[in-house]
């Protein structure tokens, strides 16, 4: 693993007991903030990242020393401008960027945790964060934002903690994971087990990594976040620095190339186990479930004002399952605004330079900051 | 700004919970927010307006109100607001009564197509009547389901639902529609509003 520099972390005291029936306390929460906290604490944004997302938005990440996952969105008179909110985002618990995870030591034994970790999920990582707003002394956040699984922690901490957002944007997102999204899942974390390499978990203490597999899952993966149409337009049946097929198993055609480059710097920066917990911890995710078939039970004591947005080619997270979490809100008469985002870049769009995204980001929370009384 | 949105504003009380179903770019949402102080919800099918409506701060839906009308409860809103666009509907039947479910009582504008000019275009011309508020040629309008101010009034009577309030609109002048000048109103209203209820 990299060496961590650089990184914040709050020591959460506070036991906090998880779904799987476990107690944690004293872990480490790794965090990162941008812009400043105003003198009336109400410009806070806590937002949640996605799979193999970490706490650092925007900027130059100290760690993988390349742009920050949502350097599109988050920055100076950006979308989420920090020249005007104070943006908070914090590792999820099970990831591996400094936040309690499967590659930390188990006190008890003294050996890395690998598999012997709890399994999490979004409540818990959700139940972790809100500890943040009591270390920044932050009564009511003015919103919580997230894609992809940042948007499942959106509604699992508006569910959970109805009166501490006054605005909630979940993005391309669920609010119970499909069958095909737990089937790709599945698809990684199989790919993961099959790597000798990965040992069971314990790849720690032989000092190897399921690399070969680690990459393999983020193939798979890869795909799943673009559009059939976006990779036709960007690689087509384009040859890689080769004139003709070579009729072999090298990567031919841009795509394989590409494909394997991901996979590649995947490795460096993510760990094989973190990648089982949270695709566990997205598989586990089902509101509905919770609130015994009722989505809208999910939301019926919050006054925060929702924004949904998804994309015309995200087929991962496909418009009908955000318009599903549309229609339970206006079941319970909430606040809610819906926009579909034309966009052949998939599901991948709230992290790319999709213009009509962003400009219905910056719109929506400087328009609804404006509104004091909201 | 159109000249039915005073109109319009006028049928609604102060605080009152609207929803604004083809709400364009926000502008009548706009007019009632400031002028009645109104709890306002949109739903508009073009992702440009909805855009617009966004950055006005408005709070709007994308949707087809055909199809997604249903997922609001009954009497969700005290008005529920169709501006000129029962005629563009596949179902106008389905879409009133959607609108009452939905709302305690709906405000229903309608381009009258019995209007004199109309009617003097297709007689004389012999072709698809084309004018001011209904600038589209027969094949390419989103007009399928074109009626006059009668045919509204005789359409309530048919499916069923009570006009409060029937309202015609010439040069800009509003007037009331009764039973004793609806074929005068008809003739001359440029457009019908109408304040309706189950």
């Amino acid at each position: 693993m990299n060496i961590k520099q650089n990184i914040k972390t709050l020591i959460v005291e506070k036991p906090l007991k998880l779904d799987c029936g476990q107690t944690i306390n004293n872990f480490p929460l790794a965090y990162e903030t941008y812009g400043s906290l105003n003198n009336e604490k109400d410009n806070a944004i806590l937002v949640f990242h996605a799979l193999t997302g970490d706490q650092f938005v925007t900027g130059i990440n100290p760690v993988t020393k390349k742009d920050g996952w949502w350097s599109y969105a988050v920055g100076s008179g950006k979308s989420i401008d920090t020249d005007k909110y104070f943006v908070i985002c914090a590792n999820v618990i099970g990831g591996c960027m400094g936040s309690f995870g499967p590659s930390h030591e188990n006190p008890k034994t003294k050996k890395i945790y690998g598999t012997d970790f709890p399994v999490i999920t979004i409540n818990d990582m959700v139940n972790a964060q809100i500890n943040l707003l009591d270390f920044f002394g932050i009564k009511k956040l003015f919103s919580v934002v997230g894609g992809s699984m940042g948007g499942m922690q959106v509604l699992q901490f508006i569910s959970n903690y109805p009166d501490k957002a006054k605005t909630a944007i979940p993005i391309a997102c669920t609010s119970s994971h499909s069958a095909q999204n737990i089937a790709f899942n599945e698809l990684g974390r199989q790919a993961i087990a099959a790597d000798h390499n990965w040992s069971d978990g314990d790849y720690n203490s032989k000092n190897i990594v399921p690399d070969k597999g680690l990459a393999v899952a983020r193939m798979a993966a890869h795909i799943t976040y673009l559009s059939k149409k976006g990779l036709q337009e960007k690689f087509g049946r384009k040859l890689q620095e080769r004139d003709d097929l070579k009729f072999g198993f090298d990567a031919d055609f841009q795509i394989e190339s590409y494909l394997r480059y991901q996979g590649s710097v995947f490795v460096d920066r993510f760990d094989a186990n973190s990648y089982l917990y949270i695709t566990r911890a997205m598989d586990y995710f089902d509101l509905v479930k919770q609130f015994n078939g009722n989505l809208s039970d999910a939301f019926k004591n919050t006054k925060a004002k929702f924004f949904i947005i998804s994309f015309t080619s995200d087929w991962l997270y496909p418009t009908q399952e955000n318009k599903d979490i549309v229609i339970a809100l206006n079941a319970v008469g909430a606040n809610v605004g819906f926009v579909e985002i034309e966009s052949d870049k998939g599901h991948d769009s709230f992290l790319l330079n999709v213009p009509d995204f962003l400009k219905a980001l910056k719109n929506f929370l400087d328009k609804s900051y404006a509104e004091k009384n909201l | 700004m159109k000249p039915e949105y005073k109109i319009i504003s006028d049928l609604i009380e102060k605080d009152a919970k609207v929803l604004d179903v083809g709400c364009d770019d926000g502008t009548l949402m706009e007019f009632l927010k400031t002028n009645k102080n109104a709890n306002i919800r949109g739903i508009e099918i073009s992702k440009e307006k909805v855009q617009i409506c966004i950055a006005k701060g408005l709070t709007v839906i994308e949707g087809n109100a055909e199809f997604d009308l249903k997922q609001f409860p009954n009497d969700s809103f005290e008005y529920v607001v169709l501006g000129q666009t029962l005629q563009a509907f596949i179902n106008p039947e389905t879409v009133i009564r959607e609108l009452l479910r939905v709302g305690n009582k709906a405000i229903v504008t309608i381009p009258n197509f019995g209007h004199w000019k109309v009617r003097l275009n297709l007689l004389f011309k012999g072709t698809m009547p084309i004018t001011n508020s209904l600038p589209h040629d027969w094949y390419n309008t989103p007009n399928i389901h074109m009626c006059t101010i009668k045919d509204f009034v005789r359409f309530s009577k048919i499916i069923n639902f009570k006009i409060f309030k029937s309202l015609a609109l010439i040069n800009e002048n509003v007037s009331d529609i009764n039973n004793s000048n609806l074929i005068f109103k008809n003739l001359f209203g440029e457009l019908g509003i109408f304040l309706i209820e189950k």
